[in-house]
């Protein structure tokens, strides 16, 4: 389907098209960005200087990238899927050779202006390129082997180099946004349940062949299970973050400590609260209420990324709609498992959140592609 | 590449069929979440509020201000200082080899103290304070204060420390605080949390140590905020705990400090009791220490120099010095006799210089004896003859049984240190202790307090304070606990007749005032002030038949250590008996010649207000007594401060 296909006539043009955007969308997005805000003024003790005015400030940048994306008509994007990814994976490449060493990891480019993630980028490539190609498969042959090992290589290949990097979190985050893209699209459940048997499989041979000589783990790695599974075995150690997130949560109770008053955060007893435990200082100190009401919203968020893909006659529209909004859902879901305790410390940040400069712009750069998808959308 | 419609028509139902699932998913993953927040915010909610207050709570606290000691006019013997001291965090320090290489060359501060600082605070977690140096002058104090910026970690503080401004007169019975050790807690059942607080000072002996439930007083709280790291974010609440109780003894500091100053570099101890309530004025054991060395933790050289000193400094020798009594203990000998009716008041012996018992001599202290000796005389001259006579007579067992009734072989309930109970001994006493018969011999050495008898100078003024009281005085050493006085109940009558304590004292008046008195030197002339006494010389070496023979080698040409104890027993004055006193000077030759004069001057100065009026004095006597008084390095009554140059 070539962009001649799209009722062209039908589309807004000029600046009637802000008009047909998702406006509850630009909307919910941006309250729960000045969620953020707020929690990261009440975090840095009361100063605005330290994380919420920077953040804002690439909120702002932003949100204007993603107006820009959005009045860009979605056949340019579908035009641009090849190449993006192309340009995502060279940098890739290039960041695993030459990249800046941060935290332990080969993650950014040093732009001067803007730390360039690769990784952060290829999240919404990969999800546009594997929405142009099923666009361009005929959706008979989705199932067939050879078609669905194409989109598999395109998804593994930039794991792999983002799990060398090392970033178990984004890596984790490229297979399932782009396994999803692949099961929206119709591919055959039976690879879905193949794949997930074989991990079931692999966890359970992981466990029984513990302390047997064919036993898959070194015995740290193990003992780093362990610790997930029981964080109050190792308290000081790598149970703490998730002991005190725990409490953190807890003792917020039904409403709440109060604004800035949070005791956890303020004594300095959460790790990384400003980025990925940013969640348990706002359960702190707004309560079950405040946390509960984050949620909704993300969900709101989500429900209405996915109402558009409904709507959105286009296949490569709703594909593109579905994947943002997974790659957004799986963020939150990893994060809050993480945070709750429910799955182990993997680096994944609360998305709109969490301090952090290049995943916010992605993120936003991403809600734009949506946008463009519903303004530019077949009528 | 063209789609029929239909062919879109269905590929967008598996789309939307797949969306719709995935929807589905999520909002159960949503659900999931949801719950799980519910779970940890709502119904663990309270478990985890706890888990928060503990994480960021501490309580620490507050140790009380110890109780004073004063005398007892109020003078502060034991009172608390102001400690200024610098302590160290290694967090805050960084570079804590650094930072004490600065501080070192800031205030004094040997290479060795600084080494133990910098592996202290590297064993101890990183935020806690480790004590660099303690008790600073003002000036370096101050240093450190303005070189803060350079000195990251180092945080100047005050605190409370215990200082003795009396030191040496009250080293012994007062004693000194420090430390508690493992041997403090040992014991104790629920010990006291302050105990465990670092670096926390108790009595260690003493009336410090006696008195430490009531001078330490029960420490306060507070809770503070902390944050990770530990380190102390703010105060939320704070129980002020009570201050120690005072105490104020029944030491009279002035009368203390003379006794102390008279003794002078003596081996010896003084004692003085007020006979009318048993009130200890003065307990001066000689030579002294200084009890604010201990509280400063005494260096290896100067504690071996106490240790060494073959006149023990560090020894209470007031209670906890054994002495044989020699012929002070005369009395106890005479009035068991007389009140066993085994002799009468007006009983004569004739002493020829010693009486034969088997076939051993026992020699009076006079060779040639004392011709025919009444009661009054044995005492005036000491005539041993006359008590080997009547002890045989009356036996040991009466004799300790009147021992005891006199104060002699037991402890008082005092808070004080090593208290010995010396040696009443009798018949049983010898079968338990050395698995012997008593023998005739050992009571003849016993009725002139030599053989087993052992005494401390408190009993023995204690006895002096019965026989001038006629009642059975209890000594005590606390007046006031707070403010409050603490009752003393009369003490009940000894039970001798009246005439026979009598006798005594007039004896004892023989002693001292009658021409013939072995201590009549020693005599004070004020008439309402006139002393009555009795001299003991204790051998504490047997002198053999030979060197008997040959004349009995001067105490003076004997090493020190061999030399006789003299001792003195006096009340005072005697128509109306107020103080009893008794000196004991080991080693110190002749009881009339040593221990007399000294227990006269300090009775006299019982009795003034300041410095005894040389009036009291025999005339003759008055310019020698002058001098030495003038010479005595007496500290000054204000300040409490010691004459320029200080006795060790």
């Amino acid at each position: 389907m070539s962009f001649l296909e799209y009722r062209v006539k039908f589309a807004p043009t000029g600046i009637r098209k802000i008009l047909y955007m998702n406006w509850p969308l630009v909307l919910l997005v941006t309250a729960v960005a000045s969620v953020g805000f707020l929690m990261l003024y009440s975090i840095a003790g009361g100063n605005l200087e330290t994380w919420a005015l920077p953040q804002m400030q690439r909120f702002g940048v932003g949100m204007v990238l993603m107006f820009i994306v959005a009045m860009i008509p979605i056949w340019f994007w579908r035009s641009m899927a090849g190449l993006a990814y192309a340009l995502s994976f060279l940098l890739l490449l290039v960041v695993q050779f030459f990249g800046d060493v941060g935290m332990g990891a080969q993650r950014w480019i040093d732009l001067g202006f803007i730390r360039l993630q690769p990784s952060e980028m290829m999240k919404f490539t990969l999800v546009m390129m594997l929405a142009a190609y099923y666009d361009w498969l005929e959706p008979k042959r989705v199932s067939r082997p050879l078609y669905v090992l194409i989109p598999v290589f395109l998804i593994v290949i930039p794991t792999v180099l983002v799990l060398m990097q090392p970033n178990l979190g984004t890596s984790l985050m490229l297979l399932l946004g782009g396994a999803t893209v692949m099961f929206a699209a119709g591919v055959s459940l039976w690879y879905f349940a193949g794949v997930i048997g074989l991990g079931v499989g692999a966890v359970v041979g992981v466990f029984t062949l513990r302390g047997t000589p064919w036993q898959f783990l070194y015995d740290y790695q193990y003992a780093r299970i362990d610790t997930f599974l029981d964080p109050s075995a190792d308290p000081l150690g790598a149970g703490y973050n998730i002991i005190q997130a725990k409490i953190a949560l807890g003792s917020g109770g039904w409403s709440g400590k109060g604004f800035m008053q949070g005791t956890q955060s303020r004594l300095n007893f959460l790790p990384e609260k400003q980025t990925d435990f940013i969640f348990t200082t706002l359960a702190e100190e707004f309560g079950f209420v405040g946390a509960f009401s984050l949620l909704g919203l993300y969900a709101l968020i989500i429900g209405f990324c996915l109402v558009a893909a409904f709507q959105n006659r286009d296949r490569f529209s709703a594909l593109l709609i579905v994947g943002v909004a997974a790659n957004f859902f799986f963020y939150i879901a990893v994060n809050l498992s993480m945070v709750m305790g429910m799955a182990p410390v993997v680096g994944v940040p609360l998305p709109l959140l969490s301090y952090g400069g290049s995943a916010m712009m992605v993120l936003l750069v991403g809600f734009g592609l949506v946008q463009s998808a519903h303004v530019h959308r077949p009528r | 590449m063209k789609r029929t419609a239909r062919d879109t028509e269905a590929s967008k139902r598996v789309l939307n069929r797949r969306t719709l699932l995935l929807g589905g998913a999520m909002g159960a993953m949503v659900a999931v979440l949801g719950f799980r927040m519910r779970y940890l915010q709502v119904d663990q909610a309270d478990e985890f509020k706890l888990l928060a207050e503990e994480n960021r709570i501490n309580i620490r606290l507050i140790p009380p201000e110890r109780g004073l000691i004063q005398d007892r006019n109020g003078k502060v013997i034991a009172g608390n200082e102001q400690n200024y001291r610098v302590v160290i965090t290694r967090e805050a320090a960084g570079d804590v080899d650094l930072v004490m290489r600065r501080l070192a060359s800031i205030i004094p501060m040997t290479a060795e103290e600084m080494q133990r600082t910098i592996d202290e605070a590297n064993a101890l977690s990183a935020f806690v304070p480790v004590t660099v140096a303690e008790r600073l002058s003002w000036d370096d104090f101050s240093k450190v204060a303005v070189n803060a910026p350079a000195l990251p970690g180092v945080v100047p503080e005050v605190g409370l420390s215990r200082r003795y401004p009396l030191d040496t007169d009250f080293a012994h019975v007062v004693g000194y605080v420090g430390p508690v050790s493992e041997k403090d807690l040992e014991g104790l059942d629920a010990p006291d949390p302050l105990l465990k607080i670092p670096k926390f000072q108790i009595g260690k002996i003493g009336v410090e140590k006696w008195m430490e439930e009531t001078l330490r007083g029960e420490a306060g709280t507070k809770r503070i905020e902390v944050n990770s790291a530990g380190r102390v974010m703010r105060e939320l609440e704070r129980q002020e705990g009570d201050p120690g109780s005072d105490i104020r003894l029944t030491i009279d500091a002035d009368i203390q400090n003379f006794a102390q100053a008279r003794l002078g570099q003596e081996s010896g101890a003084a004692v003085v009791v007020d006979v009318t309530n048993g009130d200890i004025l003065c307990c001066a054991s000689s030579p002294s220490f200084d009890p604010n060395l201990f509280v400063r933790g005494i260096g290896y050289d100067d504690y071996n120099i106490l240790t060494e000193n073959e006149r023990r400094p560090l020894a209470n020798k007031t209670v906890s010095g054994a002495y044989p009594p020699g012929s002070t203990f005369k009395m106890v000998t005479a009035l068991a006799a007389l009140e066993a009716g085994v002799v009468t008041p007006d009983y004569r012996v004739s002493c020829p210089g010693y009486i034969e018992y088997g076939n051993r001599r026992f020699n009076c202290w006079k060779r040639g004896g004392h011709g025919t000796v009444n009661l009054t005389r044995s005492l005036t001259e000491s005539c041993d003859v006359f008590y080997y006579d009547i002890a045989q007579k009356v036996g040991i067992d009466k004799i300790a049984a009147m021992g005891r009734r006199l104060g002699l072989g037991q402890t008082f309930d005092l808070p004080m240190s090593a208290m010995t109970a010396g040696t009443m001994p009798d018949k049983q006493w010898l079968l338990d202790r050395y698995k012997q018969d008593w023998r005739i011999g050992d009571t003849i050495n016993a009725s002139i307090g030599q053989g087993y008898v052992l005494t401390s100078p408190l009993q023995l003024a204690v006895m002096t304070a019965r026989l001038a009281s006629g009642r059975a005085v209890m000594p005590r050493l606390v007046r006031m606990v707070n403010d409050r006085e603490l009752p003393v109940a009369e003490a009940p009558a000894l039970d001798i007749p009246v005439e026979y304590l009598e006798a005594m004292r007039l004896g004892m008046h023989e002693v001292v005032n009658a021409e013939k008195g072995t201590a009549q030197s020693s005599r004070i002339v004020d008439p309402t002030m006139v002393m009555a006494g009795k001299t003991g010389t204790s051998q504490v070496r047997n002198i053999s038949k030979a060197e008997r023979d040959t004349g009995v080698i001067a105490n003076e040409d004997l090493p020190w250590n061999r030399r006789d104890h003299a001792l003195f027993v006096a009340f005072a004055p005697y128509d109306a008996p107020r103080y009893a006193v008794s000196v004991v000077v080991e080693h110190g030759g002749g009881g009339s010649t040593v221990a007399a004069p000294i227990a006269r001057d300090i009775l006299l100065r019982a009795m003034s207000d300041g410095l005894p009026s040389l009036e009291a004095y025999p005339a003759s006597q008055r310019g020698r007594i002058e001098t030495m008084l003038k010479e005595l390095p007496l500290r000054d009554p204000v300040t409490g401060q010691p004459p320029a140059a200080t006795e060790t």
